[in-house]
């Protein structure tokens, strides 16, 4: 079967994140309330939420990174543009997100017009450091010249006094899409299994499916075979008559407008914009998430941003309490010793967790969980896999990232 | 008139003039050697063909256009195609794709932004990037990953790479350098056999006598950044001045 202009090949691996993606709230519930491994379910609105944004966000940074090969460190600057530009359109038109979402897509890609401009006049680490100046000039204007636009260290909100010349009488009083109330779920209870079908995610996730779609197209285009010998190969591909500037500029701007798009979803998902989204920690997590899952393949990205979130949230909320009751079973010294060496690795030290598992990747699985997955395949298949290396996307070489 | 018109080129890098008025002309469909020994200025000369360098006098003039000021990828597009010492191929692309890139820049020019076009659906380039590996008898190890081959087949990839331009001018830079007698001889005759089937000028820059007295029909011989002498294989081989200058190298 071929859908869309994809191949065979493409066409189900698309269907299948389709289905996965429209299941999360099912699977990433595996768990029945009450027992004790109910808090590793993740299938709570928040967190589904933040996977799919983050999941578009890391979409849109592999096409630079992991295609193109230039790391940048500055992509939270567009995330910011995003989110101060619908929360505008919420406060001088109403809360429908239609006429906010396109309008960061466009606000951001200027902003990455204009920086990757400059920015690209560099390649390797001095374009990275670039980006950050650029990303870091952003935050700190936010929080001090930008007042009047950014509303400072407290964050651009909405209040009664503001314009809203579009609100209906009947309109809700948070973000919607038509009429569709972001923060609205449907409870699903079977037996001692709660399932919830929020809105917001499946908004975001309909849009993380078409641009995951884009994404797959880019990949499969002669743009995309341009971007891949930019990261291979400058030197040859300017003495083949290509002019590499406008394509890197392209995927710039490119990977711009989808961290826009992460940047407004998130204010449509909480009608809130600060500072504190440009930092250069958030510009330093999407390039972690995209390692992780492993550069310059389809799937790493969104695997990745999964994986750095469910830490986040899932780990971060395990406390002494919740250990002491896994341990109970255990005489009293061995689970105090338990504990104690839990204590380092869960609740507030979930970042040692995650940059241990980071350092294990990158040293034992350079291709990231991608590489582990196809691992594990080959595992379980008989023979070795006849089209080894046919594929570059899905076999990604241990090669340096970033472009020379 | 010949395709390439060389005239009173001169470069300096700080203290040293790597070229001093360098006059040279490359007739149409010949192939022309320049030879010398190291550090005569031949792959400045050449570097000054292609666009990365930018000689400080004189001019440079590829069928009647000046090459000065332009960038690589604007003189690879008016048809002077580059080969490199050491093969420059995108290692992390099947062969087949290295092909294919080269016959995109032909077909859409230095940039064109295409990306919901898919590349599987372009079989024009898919068949010509196919004949140029068979013209370079590579066609069985289309779909290898090339950083994988040999350096013998990277050296004819980057020859295919860079017939599928159809260029008009070929500049080869040592491309025998740090080769076996026997992948020399390959690539000699390689190099002939392209010669015979397209109308094609070559310049190649070579240290080996024995590639350049089996391939050239011109040589300039160039000693300290300026021509010492420019004329057939026959009249070079016996000439006192290029016995000096290679101070008993093998003539």
């Amino acid at each position: 079967m071929k859908l869309l202009g994809l191949s065979a090949k493409d066409t189900r691996f698309l269907l299948i994140v389709i289905f996965l993606t429209l299941a999360t709230p099912i699977l990433l519930q595996p768990f029945p309330e009450g027992s004790g491994l109910a808090t590793f379910n993740a299938g709570y609105p928040d967190l589904m939420q933040r996977f799919a944004i983050f999941g578009i966000f890391a979409i849109g940074f592999n096409i630079l990174f992991g295609l193109t090969g230039y790391l940048s460190f500055g992509h939270a600057a567009f995330l910011g543009v995003g989110s101060y530009t619908v929360v505008w359109m919420y406060k001088l038109l109403d809360y429908n997100v239609i006429w906010g979402l396109p309008l960061a897509v466009i606000t951001s890609g200027i902003f990455a017009l204009f920086i990757g401009f400059i920015s690209l006049r560099r390649s390797g680490i001095y374009f990275s450091i670039l980006t950050l100046a650029f990303a870091q000039m952003s935050y700190n204007l936010a929080y001090s010249v930008l007042t009047p636009i950014t509303n400072g260290e407290t964050g651009l909100q909405v209040y009664t006094s503001d314009a809203q010349v579009l609100l209906g009488p009947n309109e809700p009083n948070t973000p919607h899409f038509f009429g569709l109330v972001m923060n609205q779920s449907t409870k699903l209870n079977l037996g001692d299994w709660q399932f919830t079908f929020n809105n917001g995610y499946y908004f975001t996730a309909v849009i993380a499916i078409i641009v995951f779609y884009i994404s797959l197209r880019i990949f499969r285009s002669p743009f995309g075979l341009m971007l891949r010998a930019i990261k291979t190969n400058q030197t040859r591909l300017n003495y083949t008559g290509i002019n590499t500037r406008p394509y890197t500029l392209a995927a710039f701007v490119i990977s711009g407008m989808y961290a826009g798009l992460a940047g407004g979803l998130m204010a449509a998902m909480d009608p809130l914009a600060g500072a504190e989204r440009m930092q250069w920690t958030a510009s330093g997590e999407v390039v972690l998430m995209v390692i992780l899952g492993g550069a310059g393949t389809l799937m790493g990205p969104v695997l990745g941003a999964g994986f750095i979130k469910y830490f986040e949230n899932i780990f971060s909320k395990i406390n002494d309490q919740i250990l002491q009751g896994w341990f109970a079973w255990m005489p009293d010294w061995l689970s105090g010793l338990l504990i104690e060496i839990s204590h380092f690795f869960v609740g507030k030290s979930w970042h040692l967790t995650l940059g241990l598992l980071f350092m294990l990747v990158v040293i034992f699985l350079p291709g990231g969980l991608v590489e582990a997955g196809q691992r594990i395949a080959r595992l379980f298949k008989k023979k070795p896999p006849q089209d080894g290396g046919k594929d570059p996307e899905h076999h990604p070489q241990p090669a340096p990232h970033v472009a020379e | 008139m010949g395709i390439l018109e060389v005239k009173g080129v001169g470069k300096r890098f700080g203290g040293l003039q790597a070229l001093s008025d360098v006059n040279l002309s490359v007739a149409e469909n010949s192939v022309h050697a320049i030879i010398g020994p190291n550090g005569a200025g031949k792959s400045t000369l050449l570097n000054c063909f292609v666009g990365k360098l930018i000689p400080d006098t004189g001019s440079v003039m590829f069928n009647g256009e000046s090459l000065l000021g332009r960038k690589p990828h604007e003189i690879n597009q008016m048809g002077v195609s580059r080969v490199f010492q050491t093969p420059e191929i995108f290692t992390d692309l099947t062969v087949l794709d290295n092909v294919m890139i080269s016959c995109f820049a032909h077909r859409d020019g230095a940039f064109r932004l295409h990306p919901f076009e898919t590349v599987s659906h372009e079989t024009d380039i898919i068949e010509q990037a196919e004949k140029m590996l068979l013209d370079v008898n590579m066609a069985d190890k289309r779909n290898m990953h090339a950083a994988s081959l040999s350096r013998g087949d990277k050296r004819r990839l980057e020859m295919a790479m860079c017939l599928a331009q159809e260029p008009r001018l070929l500049l080869l830079d040592e491309p025998t350098a740090g080769m076996a007698r026997a992948d020399t001889n390959n690539t000699i005759d390689l190099l002939k056999e392209i010669k015979e089937k397209r109308d094609i000028t070559m310049a190649i820059i070579e240290h080996d006598m024995h590639v350049v007295f089996s391939l050239a029909e011109r040589i300039t011989v160039l000693a300290q950044g300026t021509p010492l002498v420019e004329d057939t294989p026959e009249n070079i081989k016996g000439h006192p001045k290029v016995k000096e200058a290679y101070l008993g190298e093998s003539v």
